[in-house]
């Protein structure tokens, strides 16, 4: 048993904040398995201090160069940002081309930025399998502000709100008409909405349809209702109103309570995301057994439910 | 759980013709690798960072301007300054013999591939560097 003080070691450098050591530990939470746990086990104490915040929006809109900006206002106020990118695996290949850094240059250099890029391996919702992971990494290495980017996403990769505190969608002029914006999904989960691009035609026409949609629903009975923000990221145009809200949010939470709630909710989706993958792996783990139940559900011999009570079943699947 | 090979495509210097390094890193991406790409103009510092950030398997330098000689040599010393020899360095562009055998000779670069190189076979080359040192 050699592997567990190599991580509470790994653990410890990512505490101790070495860069390297948190690379690596990003590498190890991507891979999963028993010692990513462990290494997880020792950081969780730590973690919970760091302001998390979602970017979604569709391909295109300018999340990157947004998040680029964002960083930018929070360094020159002082505080440090861990930055997850996720972007597309290829269904076909299994690869992927992650090309975020290149919006992100300005930040090279920062000792108080670190920007990792993930692929989301086949997992839909718009984040990795691994992310949620990758921002307990960053948040126990200390960083005050993460920054989660979702791959491009279209109208329902909403897990993201799942993960952050604080989520902003991000849209452009002249997407869609206005029941686009009272449609489901995405919009719904935005505690702060941004029109990026605002210098082109249209912009207000977009604002005045979000505010509308907003005002529509019963959502802003709620407490909190998310401002429409215009914005040029390229320029740093409308960039402080935006974190100055995302601030405000954060308050907003503390304050009324919702916070704590949040916090419960996302241990609750933590810990249903460790069971799924805990249980598979311990399912996965008798190759031949898993092979042979497949085959008897191909063959119709066995109904993929009965099967799967099976697994579970069998001592040591489930027993921890 | 396989571990993903996982590689940095960058241009350093100041040339901007990146249609090369594209096509690399698509092809690498249809070889089933996560391809990190961080496009033209990159220092060797900015480089080497990027690498030690996404903890990447390889590098891969694309480099037309002619400067490799001065560019390449300072990555691979950044790179063992942070204890990162274990990172494989591939360098495709107009390079001569001479200059790719000092590359690889004297400063540690493993493949120097020129025009006309297959990008299959330079997918077959990093996953088998890759395969016996895992």
């Amino acid at each position: 048993m050699r592997q567990r003080p190599d991580r509470v070691e790994l653990a410890d450098a990512v505490l101790n904040g070495s860069r390297r050591a948190l690379a690596r530990a990003l590498t190890l939470v991507e891979t999963g398995g028993p010692p990513a746990r462990a290494l997880l086990g020792a950081v969780f104490p730590h973690t919970g201090r760091a302001h998390i915040v979602g970017l979604t929006g569709a391909p295109g809109v300018g999340k990157s160069t947004l998040a680029t900006a964002l960083a930018l206002h929070w360094r020159r106020a002082g505080r440090t940002v861990g930055i997850v990118a996720v972007d597309p695996t290829s269904p076909f290949s299994g690869g992927a081309i992650l090309g975020d850094r290149i919006r992100m240059q300005a930040l090279s250099g920062d000792p108080g930025v670190f920007i990792r890029s993930m692929a989301n391996r086949g997992r839909l919702g718009g984040i990795a399998r691994a992310t949620g992971d990758a921002v307990l990494l960053l948040d126990a290495a200390g960083f005050d502000v993460v920054l989660v980017e979702t791959v491009g996403a279209g109208q329902d990769e909403v897990e993201i709100a799942a993960a952050a505190h604080t989520t902003i969608v991000i849209e452009i002029p002249g997407a869609g008409d206005d029941v686009q914006t009272i449609k489901a999904g995405i919009l719904e989960i935005a505690d702060l909405l941004v029109v990026n691009k605002a210098d082109r035609e249209g912009a207000d026409v977009t604002v005045r349809q979000l505010r509308a949609m907003l005002n529509l629903s019963d959502l802003s009975g709620a407490g909190w209702t998310p401002p429409v923000l215009a914005a040029v990221a390229a320029s740093g145009e409308g960039i402080e109103a935006i974190a100055a809200a995302a601030a405000h949010h954060l308050e907003y939470l503390r304050v009324s309570g919702r916070f704590a709630d949040d916090t419960r909710k996302r241990a609750e989706y933590e810990l249903r995301v460790a069971l799924q993958e805990t249980a598979l792996e311990r399912a996965q783990s008798d190759r031949a057994g898993w092979k042979t139940l497949v085959a008897q559900i191909a063959s119709r011999a066995i109904d993929p439910y009965a099967a799967a009570e099976h697994l579970l079943n069998t001592p040591g699947n489930v027993a921890m | 759980m396989e571990h993903k090979i996982r590689v940095l495509v960058a241009k350093p210097g100041l040339d901007g013709h990146d249609r090369g390094a594209k096509v690399i890193a698509r092809a690498l991406r249809d070889a089933g690798m996560e391809v990190i790409y961080t496009g033209i103009q990159q220092t060797p510092e900015m480089i080497v960072e990027a690498a030690l950030q996404e903890d990447v398997d390889v590098i891969g330098l694309s480099i037309l301007s002619g400067a490799h000689m001065t560019l390449l040599p300072r990555v691979m010393q950044l790179l063992r300054e942070q204890g990162m020899d274990d990172v494989l360095v591939v360098a495709g562009g107009i390079i001569s013999d001479d200059d790719a055998r000092v590359l690889k000779m004297q400063y540690g670069i493993a493949e120097v591939y020129g025009p006309g190189a297959s990008t299959l076979e330079i997918a077959r080359f990093i996953q088998e560097r890759c395969a016996t040192k895992a």
